[in-house]
């Protein structure tokens, strides 16, 4: 228990959240790495997933894919990625694309599967166009399971951006293995307390951003319902 | 693959270790979350705060909860019951979540007709509800053993054995051929575990493939 007095006395010290190497530094760059593999993983995975779900076909090969992927042990990818092309950037963000792009790509995918079908049908009935059906019916109706998967995707990033640090990057996992190896306990700790409070906000703005955008169930209950519309028109 | 081929026994037991860290917490996972889903489904304010629960205890980072267990346990950190207990965590958060929806999935006519028969709630549950519920259950407890599986390489930079070491050793030695078998024997077992479970949740369902056929037949 002691170490969390210690943790806690770190972490309330003013001293340790400036500077180059300070928390507020650390908080930063976690940030942006994740920020820099969501945006990717969504560059590639959510206009796959949306011409999938659209579709409707291959969705077998995408469930495959999405599992082998996340088979994938990100602690060696990301190590043998560094072997292969040397210390940066480039190789933590290549591992941690393949934690984001599986939630992303259901997300995207079982977004617009789920479309109903009659609605779908209406809208091709209406005149519209494979790619209006697509953007004005399918999208605005997946929103709510896609920005699921981004909150899957964002979570699983936050979570496995700790490891980078392994490999001599910086970010809140720095606290996690600077202190494993000059044994100062309390210091590893901080960088778990830290990281997990930043996944569990992180969780919670997503979360809200879900409930915005479901039509009908969340936003829009506080409005009146459509029998009450129907009532009061003469 | 030569690395593979050379320290085959080494990689035997290292994978023997692996899969006893995967397979114990998803067994935990089940015996802790089956009765408790169950339970939780039958009550709407319950179901609710396990739920948020659960999804909180998910976003906290498995190498967040390596460092955090042992304190408050009172084990070292690189006790293999450290990353039994973080992944015993994670698995019952997954399946908590998973068996009331499994058992969502179960069509109202036929609890009903469960019902009308005359079966008591626990009999209805163990031989209408849980059987029909496998099929869902499944594809989430496929989920649940690949995570596991991949996840207990993390285990391996707190210093709990596993296939993770030949990460953080091949690193260290600047060896990737070490790296790559890990990463090669991580797929594997986690494709295979993976098709067990898929396999198992078949042969629990004959009723699935009937059907099927069936409606091949009427199609024909």
């Amino acid at each position: 228990m002691n170490l969390f007095v210690d943790a806690w006395h770190y972490l309330t010290d003013s001293a340790n959240w400036g500077g180059p190497t300070g928390i507020e530094f650390r908080l930063a760059q976690h940030l942006w790495y994740t920020l820099l593999a969501v945006a990717g993983s969504a560059l590639i995975a959510v206009p796959l997933g949306l011409v999938i779900g659209h579709r409707r076909r291959g969705a077998a090969v995408l469930v495959g894919f999405a599992n082998a992927m996340r088979a994938l042990p990100t602690l060696g990818l990301l190590t043998f990625l560094v072997l292969l092309l040397g210390l940066g950037l480039i190789p933590p963000l290549l591992a941690l694309l393949t934690v984001g792009i599986p939630p992303l790509l259901a997300g995207a995918y079982a977004g617009v599967a789920n479309v109903p079908a009659d609605v779908v049908d209406a809208s091709r009935a209406m005149g519209m166009t494979e790619r209006q059906i697509l953007f004005r019916v399918e999208v605005p109706n997946a929103m709510p399971i896609l920005v699921n998967g981004l909150r899957g995707a964002t979570l699983q990033v936050v979570a496995t951006a700790t490891i980078a640090a392994y490999v001599n990057l910086g970010g809140l996992g720095r606290y996690i293995f600077d202190g494993l190896g000059l044994h100062r306990y309390d210091r590893v700790l901080v960088g778990a307390l830290l990281v997990a409070a930043l996944a569990m906000l992180l969780d919670g703005l997503l979360a809200l951003v879900v409930w915005a955008t479901t039509p009908g169930t969340g936003r829009l209950r506080k409005t009146a319902s459509p029998v009450n519309v129907l009532r009061a028109t003469p | 693959m030569r690395y593979l081929i050379d320290n085959f026994s080494e990689i035997v037991e290292i994978t023997k270790t692996h899969l006893y860290l995967a397979l114990l917490p998803l067994l935990f996972g089940l015996v802790i979350a089956i009765p408790a889903g169950a339970v939780i489904r039958r009550i709407p304010w319950l179901r609710r705060v396990t739920v948020t629960v659960a999804s909180l205890a998910y976003t906290v980072p498995s190498l967040a909860l390596f460092v955090i267990i042992p304190p408050l346990v009172g084990i070292s950190a690189i006790d293999p019951w450290n990353v039994i207990i973080a992944l015993t965590i994670y698995s019952t958060a997954l399946l908590v979540i998973a068996v009331p929806v499994a058992l969502d999935s179960v069509p109202a006519a036929v609890v009903d007709a469960a019902d009308a028969v005359g079966f008591g709630p626990l009999r209805r549950t163990l031989t209408v509800d849980m059987p029909l519920a496998v099929p869902v259950f499944v594809s989430n407890l496929r989920v649940v053993v690949v995570t596991n599986i991949a996840m207990v390489s993390v285990g391996a930079l707190i210093g709990v054995g596993g296939l993770g070491k030949l990460f953080t050793q091949g690193y260290q030695r600047d060896y990737p051929d070490e790296i790559v078998a890990g990463i090669i024997v991580t797929l594997a077992l986690a494709l295979v575990f993976d098709r067990l479970v898929y396999l198992l949740g078949r042969w629990a369902t004959p009723w699935t493939r009937a059907d099927g056929r069936t409606q091949r037949k009427a199609d024909a």
